[in-house]
């Protein structure tokens, strides 16, 4: 017992160090403004900061003929962009992006469920490594690989056709809207992009919240009775809501604010992201950018309040 | 009579690990059961069987006379109360209780009648609006059961039910669970590692030990009359006595159990067998004393009557005992 102390109270540990330690132990409130101050302060002043000077922007409006900016508080900004032609952009942007999100949601599902209930040692890594993988390679070169994937010259012609399915093809091509002359120039082309590139988004969420439901609250649901498509709709499917909504707040905002995929795989028409881009470039019409880029914050509050009216974060 | 639960040489096997191998079990009609062993002997492993969550790798499992292999668990009139209850957190106690009457399709206000009175009968009436992480873990074990029992389930399989609980709340839970068996008329099943639980409320108990059931009988038949070393050693902490004191005592023996309580010190009187031996250390345990005694190098423990005098630690004593209360065991 050579190592027992002699003393009942240790002294202080040399130096400043010492100093500090006891001095942070004492007023643990300094501890977290040192740590939280820095953030904050970024997040506060230069993130937010510039958001406020942006919406602020979308108050102002440009004079038609000079092009130069008019600072007095106008709502014609918003005006001009309920018209009809920035109203389109608005329809087919949200539209797109609601049914990316959809979709992945129902495909990343059972990728995540089965990553979280089942995937064990390797095969978990396997899971995270063929999730997190596209991540690590360049957003364009991915979607220029998908243009050459989805050309009327493409691999996927080509595989329709060996399938003698060229006519399935063809077929979805010629519906309206969604149709076009070849995939790499139409909606669904574009659709199958970025349900591909924001995937992982999706599935990252739902594994996390699958992963927190115990297995016994289905084993539960299993013992009172429940078939598995009731303990689906009763108690996992609530429970991975929230992990949902996470997800859905990617694919959705990020689907939102994107502009280079619709340029690049697509029809020619604009998307929000591209019009943000055209206004405050080559148009210069900063207010009318500025008012755009509201629209995607606007829709997820409504649709952040409305996944909360419906229960969304209740489990939490 | 049909039993409740017929097991015919159920295997279950995970890969090289037999968590339970070759069992052999009848459980009758309304008959509170435990399943009694320490954590890995198979005793879970049985009940998920009973429950169908597991499947076995070998055998036959009856359940009131019908085939339960390959049924799943939502097609089997068997309720379980899970170890750490399991209750759904996004539903209130009132649509937790009412869980399997929704699934089933029964109407909102019929379950809902029926949960409350389920609630009524585990004493949570008016607790149906509060969420599960509002709730005790002695409130949260009771509607665990009100949600198993309102289904009216044939059997009720009880996973340690009472394990998470303070020692006061478990043994009123074990009086209430005892009495409500008896006023329902329900098959419990239940699996716990304390001996006293199962002792104080079990008709029969099966002792479990490496997958394999040890010893099947009525806790006065196990806690008395133990067959093996193990259930000697597993229920109450019976002395073994090995075959060389057994032959100093005359009875030709491998081995033979013999209870601390059923050994008195220093008295001794004719038919009574005696064994000399040294006071090695002793406990106040409140009703009785616990005095260790070495005889020839093997410890035996005697539970004293806090009445009897006390013997110092390295006087001499006679330890004295009955035959009847000496157990020949097979040498397991």
């Amino acid at each position: 017992m050579t190592l027992a102390a002699t003393q009942t109270i240790l002294p202080n540990r040399p130096r400043l160090s010492g100093r500090i330690s006891d001095f942070l132990w004492k007023h643990p409130q300094v501890l977290l403004a040192v740590l939280l101050g820095p953030p904050v302060l970024w997040l506060g002043i230069i993130y937010l900061g510039s958001l406020f000077a942006l919406l602020l922007q979308s108050f102002f409006s440009i004079d038609d003929f000079s092009g130069l900016i008019n600072y007095e508080f106008t709502l014609a900004t918003y005006r001009q962009l309920l018209s009809d032609a920035n109203f389109d952009i608005i329809v087919r942007t949200v539209l797109m992006a609601a049914t990316v999100t959809l979709f992945s949601a129902v495909i990343a599902f059972p990728i995540a469920y089965y990553a979280a209930r089942y995937a064990r040692g390797k095969w978990k890594a396997v899971f995270y490594l063929g999730v997190m993988l596209p991540l690590w390679s360049s957003y364009l070169v991915k979607i220029y690989a998908w243009k050459l994937i989805l050309a009327k010259e493409g691999i996927l012609t080509w595989a329709f056709t060996k399938l003698n399915l060229l006519w399935l093809l063809d077929g979805w091509l010629s519906l309206p809207v969604i149709g076009g002359n070849s995939l790499s120039v139409s909606y669904t082309g574009t659709f199958l992009v970025f349900v591909y590139v924001w995937m992982p988004f999706m599935i990252l969420p739902i594994q996390a919240a699958l992963e927190r439901i115990p297995a016994n609250l289905i084993e539960a649901s299993s013992d009172l009775g429940g078939t598995p498509q009731q303990t689906f709709r009763h108690v996992l499917f609530p429970l991975a809501l929230p992990g949902i909504v996470a997800g859905s707040i990617f694919t959705f905002s990020l689907t939102l604010g994107d502009y280079i995929i619709p340029q690049i795989v697509g029809s020619s028409r604009l998307f929000i992201g591209q019009a943000v881009y055209a206004q405050q470039g080559t148009a210069g019409n900063i207010p009318l950018a500025a008012a755009f880029t509201v629209v995607p914050i606007v829709i997820m509050g409504l649709y952040l309040w409305m996944a909360k009216r419906m229960g969304a974060f209740d489990a939490l | 009579m049909t039993a409740a639960v017929l097991f015919e040489n159920v295997s279950r096997h995970f890969g090289t690990v037999k968590a339970v191998d070759a069992v052999d079990l009848e459980i009758a009609a309304g008959e509170f059961f435990a399943m009694l062993g320490p954590s890995g002997s198979g005793k879970t492993t049985c009940l998920r069987l009973m429950a169908g969550f597991e499947q076995p790798t070998g055998g036959h499992i009856e359940i009131f006379g019908e085939t339960a292999e390959g049924v799943p668990p939502y097609r089997r009139s068997v309720n379980t109360v899970f170890q750490d209850y399991a209750l759904f957190p996004h539903l209130s106690i009132l649509d937790n209780v009412a869980y399997g009457l929704m699934v089933k399709g029964i109407g909102r206000q019929e379950r809902h009648r029926a949960a409350e009175d389920a609630l009524a009968m585990v004493k949570l009436p008016g607790y149906g609006q509060r969420r599960p992480g509002q709730l005790s873990g002695g409130q949260r074990q009771r509607v665990a059961l009100a949600r198993a029992l309102v289904n009216k389930p044939k059997v009720l399989l009880l996973d340690e039910p009472l394990g998470a609980l303070d020692l006061k709340l478990r043994e009123q839970m074990q009086e209430e669970l005892k009495s409500l068996q008896k006023s329902l008329g329900i098959t419990f099943v239940f699996v716990t590692h304390d001996q006293g639980e199962a002792l104080s409320m079990a008709d029969r108990i099966a002792v479990f030990n490496d997958g394999k059931i040890q010893q099947l009988g009525t806790p006065e038949d196990i806690y008395q009359r133990p067959q093996t070393r193990f259930v000697a050693d597993f229920v109450g902490s019976s002395n073994i006595l090995s075959s060389a004191i057994c032959a100093r005592l005359g009875v030709p023996a491998a081995a033979a159990s013999l209870r601390p309580e059923a050994i008195a010190i220093g008295t001794s009187w004719a038919e009574q067998l005696t064994l000399p031996g040294t006071v090695t250390a002793r406990s106040f345990l409140g009703a009785v004393n616990r005095v260790s005694v070495d005889c020839d190098g093997e410890k035996i423990v005697v539970a004293s009557p806090a009445a009897m005098p006390l013997p110092d630690i390295g006087a001499e004593v006679q330890l004295a005992f009955s035959r009847n209360d000496l157990h020949v065991m097979e040498a397991a």
